[in-house]
């Protein structure tokens, strides 16, 4: 269910009985679930999914020792980037995040090999395997990072935004944060001067309840994210971050909002990661029941699954589209093994821009 | 078509594991993402998933098996083809192939590659850090003799990762206003397991979990310790004290000097600090010359697990504040640790872990062991290397440095960090000051790379810190 910020809570479902009262202020429309044709929903399916069979090979090439450091695998979260970012304008608008930054680059559009590359650190990778899973970035296609300080991505993504306001080049930045990271300090004095100057970004927060293994009713005094922009006047949308039409519906309401200069909108997805908070994280401070209550039950690659099949489509069609996206990573992971590692000569290189 | 499940490396150092349970049994059909099997390793106990969808054929490694190599066919698997009549080869042939990427039809002739390609074994995954700790390994962990345990004593091996819990355990013990504060450190029994069964013991009152908020919390514990509590605080690693710097400087640094001695501000913040397994550029700097560079800091980088203990012990006593830089790569290493009711190190001294009378090189933290090893390697080569540990790198141990130098006449400095602005610079700086005539060549520095720590596991390697560099730095200096 979407909620929005002032006022506090606005159920759809007590509207009958009540309208909220009359805010004082204006706000974002009540955001409505995306009505997606066929082709739109396919199309996020098979963003979803590949993300998702990205992240399982991913975990594997770590198993295998073809992927070394930190590995923060995106599953369960898909919904948000696919869901978010199918709403942008590419060429134009930015995005930026922290190190769990592989499903939004394929959510980009981003080749899946390059990526792949990168994680495995050979010289193909986009950032020519000096950066690593934690840092990739993409200016090509407006994705600005691939950003290992916690919090750091919300002060630069700011600066984007400052940037599309300054070139009046009518983009909006979406920086991405977690719910650990909206603790961080930075991040209000951010959300201030971007009320204050009515920069064009949109704050999304990727709330997966946990902040490694804190969980965010041990870290946070107001665990209503989309609340935390409150008394800087930026409004929030709660949204459900494993529905990706849902997901997408929000953004809608945020972009509007945004785009006519209104300011930033704080864009809380609640969602859920899978996997361990790195590929190094046994997550004993949660029971296995609980997720697999998530998997079973709130699965949005499942969930979209069930409304494709509803709209129509055929398990035969599904299948065609499992088994290219199966191939696809295959073909992603063959690449990483198989292509060289950086010329040595790389270590010195991309240091300074010039020489002195 | 079967496919062979294989043990797999779920840490950078491990080797083997022990195969705790499984959560299938064989004939269970199991899709993506599905739990298999629980891992111990030498850190934790990991969960195994299917990659595949299929069926379990065969379980190879039952419950229970300690030891099984990384590697090591634990299972088989027989791809599931719902579809397919294709016949199955279920497990005959389990060491011929693994199909990558079972589909829903088996159907060969989609597969970008045949089937009967080989997976890749798993094996430990590149890194240099392991390297630096194969060169400590090699050092050799003996505790050499310190002037500060007296003779007689007993020792216990430990590693550094359980000496520094002990050391806060035992000061919390004696001072009720010793508390300890970071983000993971209680409930999750820190993110590196430094502070193991601390909360057990100490109560959530003086074990604290932080939200992620560097600056805020090292703010918090500056205050409290003005206030006249001892803070401990823990950064999960130092690259994140970065946030907080600003309070370790401007406030814990400056006070009794603002105050005129009025207000003190005994604090501890500590953490891993330097490069750690392939964690690339943010996570992996030496910030020991930053910090060593301010007056009104002490700032400890020990090398042994007793060094660790009791320098951990001393820091959190100190009336003033106390940067703490350990590293997560010794953490795991084991040490002799005397074995005292009491131990505690003096701060500000450097220690001679090995005599030589031909050149001196002088390093802290894992470079000790970097250096350690070179010597071995210089002594093969009859060259006989004197290695100082610095321990304390601000105040430096000055006289510790020049009285070898006055004996050896050569000197290397060896450092796990950038090469500019660095401890070794000041060294250098010293030498040129205070033992200019005692001189036979030039100080050397061997150092990382000046460049950000790239991911790449070849260029990582370039980028660190070699003994091998050390060795002919040593030669060098010695006209050899
Ligand atoms: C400044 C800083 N502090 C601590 C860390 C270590 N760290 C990395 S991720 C993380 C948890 C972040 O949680 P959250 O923001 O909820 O994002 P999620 O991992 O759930 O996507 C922590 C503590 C860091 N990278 N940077
Ligand atoms: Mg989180």
């Amino acid at each position: 269910m979407a909620r929005t910020s002032q006022p506090r809570a606005a159920k759809p479902a007590s509207k009958a009985a009540a309208e909220p009262p009359a805010p004082n202020r204006e706000r974002p429309a009540e955001p409505e679930r995306f009505k997606a044709s066929k082709d739109q929903l396919l199309e996020f399916y098979r963003q979803m999914l590949l993300i998702r069979r990205f992240e399982e090979r991913a975990g594997q090439l770590y198993g295998l020792g073809l992927i070394g450091g930190f590995c923060h695998l995106y599953i369960g979260q898909e919904a948000v980037a696919v869901g978010v970012q199918s709403a942008l304008t590419g060429g134009l608008d930015s995005v930026i995040t922290g190190y769990r930054d592989h499903g939004h680059m394929l959510a980009y559009g981003i080749d899946p090999k390059v990526i792949m590359a990168e994680l495995t650190g050979r010289a193909a990778g986009i950032s020519k395997g000096k950066g690593g899973s934690m840092h990739m970035f993409s200016v090509e296609h407006g994705f600005y990072g691939g950003h290992g300080i916690v919090g750091a991505q919300v002060s630069l993504g700011t600066g984007l935004a400052f940037k599309h306001r300054y070139a009046r080049d009518g983009g909006v930045c979406v920086a991405y944060f977690g719910d650990g990271a909206a603790n961080q300090g930075q991040v209000y004095e951010s959300f201030n001067m971007a009320e204050l100057w009515k920069l064009p970004i949109v704050y999304v927060i990727e709330n997966n309840g946990y902040a490694m293994g804190t969980a965010i009713g041990r870290s946070s005094a107001e665990d209503q994210l989309y609340r935390r922009g409150e008394s800087f006047r930026i409004p929030g949308i709660q949204a459900d971050g494993m529905d990706v039409l849902a997901a997408r519906g929000a953004m809608e309401a945020a972009l509007a909002w945004v785009r006519q200069g209104k300011g930033p909108v704080i864009l809380e997805l609640k969602t859920y990661r899978y996997r361990g908070h790195s590929m190094s994280d046994p997550a004993k401070y949660r029971t296995r029941d609980e997720v697999q209550e998530m998997r079973e039950k709130r699965d949005p690659i499942e969930h979209a699954k069930q409304e494709l099949l509803a709209m129509g489509v055929s398990e035969d069609a599904l299948k065609k589209l499992e088994k290219d996206i199966r191939t696809q990573v295959a073909e992603a992971a063959d690449f990483a093994e198989q292509s060289p590692e950086p010329d040595e000569a790389e270590l010195y290189t991309n240091v300074l821009v010039e020489s002195y | 078509m079967a496919l062979e499940l294989k043990m797999p490396a779920l840490s950078p150092t491990m080797e083997e594991g022990t195969l705790a349970r499984w959560l299938v049994k064989e004939g269970d059909t199991v899709k993506s993402g599905d739990i298999l099997a629980e891992i111990e390793t030498d850190k934790a106990t990991m969960e195994f998933e299917a990659v595949d969808e299929g069926t379990i054929a065969k379980i190879v490694v039952p419950e229970g098996t300690d030891g099984v190599k990384v590697g090591a066919v634990i299972a088989v698997m027989d791809g599931e083809g719902e579809e397919s009549a294709a016949p199955r080869e279920s497990g005959e042939n389990p060491a011929a192939e693994k199909a990558p990427h079972a589909d829903a039809s088996g159907d060969p002739e989609k597969h970008p590659n045949p089937a009967d390609k080989q997976e890749p074994t798993p094996h430990q995954m590149e890194t240099a850090a392991r390297e630096l700790v194969a060169d400590v390994t090699r050092a050799g962990t003996k505790e050499a003799a310190d002037p500060a345990i007296p003779e007689g004593t007993q020792y216990a091996r430990q590693t550094v990762r359980e000496a520094l819990r002990d050391a806060m355990a035992e000061e919390m013990r004696r001072d009720e206003r010793v508390f300890v504060m970071g983000e993971e450190v209680a409930q999750y029994q820190g993110a590196y397991k430094v502070t193991q069964g601390l909360l057990d013991e100490f109560g959530d009152q003086r074990i604290i979990d932080t939200p992620i908020t560097e600056y805020g919390f090292a703010g918090i514990g500056t205050g409290a310790a003005m206030g006249g509590l001892k803070p401990v605080i823990e950064f999960m690693t130092f690259n994140f004290a970065m946030q907080a710097i600003d309070h370790i400087i401007n406030s814990a640094a400056k006070t009794n000097y603002m105050s005129g001695g009025q207000m003190r501000c005994p604090i501890v913040f500590r953490g891993p600090n330097g490069a750690a397994a392939r964690v690339a550029a943010q996570h992996s700097q030496n910030y020991a010359p930053w910090y060593a560079s301010v007056p009104g800091l002490i700032v400890i980088a020990p090398y042994s697990a007793a060094d660790a203990k009791g320098l951990l012990k001393a820091a959190i006593r100190s009336p003033d504040p106390v940067v703490f830089l350990e590293n997560e790569l010794l953490y795991g290493q084991s040490f002799d640790v005397p074995q005292l009711d009491d131990f505690v190190l003096p701060i500000g001294k450097a220690r001679v872990v090995r005599e030589g009378k031909d050149v001196t090189l002088v390093s802290y933290t894992i470079g000790v062991g970097v250096a350690l090893d070179a010597a071995a390697k210089l002594a093969e080569e009859g060259i006989e290397a004197e290695v100082i540990d610095l321990r304390t790198l601000r105040p430096l141990d000055t006289g510790t440095v020049l009285k070898s130098l006055a004996k050896t006449n050569r000197m290397v400095v060896v450092e796990e960090g950038w090469p500019t602005c660095s401890i070794a610079a000041e060294l250098c700086a010293v030498v040129m000051e205070q033992g200019f005539d005692d001189l036979d060549a030039p100080v050397l520095r061997v150092t990382d790379v000046d460049v950000p720590l790239p991911y790449a596991a070849n260029l990582e390697k370039a980028a660190l810190l070699k003994s091998s560099d050390v060795v002919a730095a040593a030669k060098k200096v010695c006209y050899r």
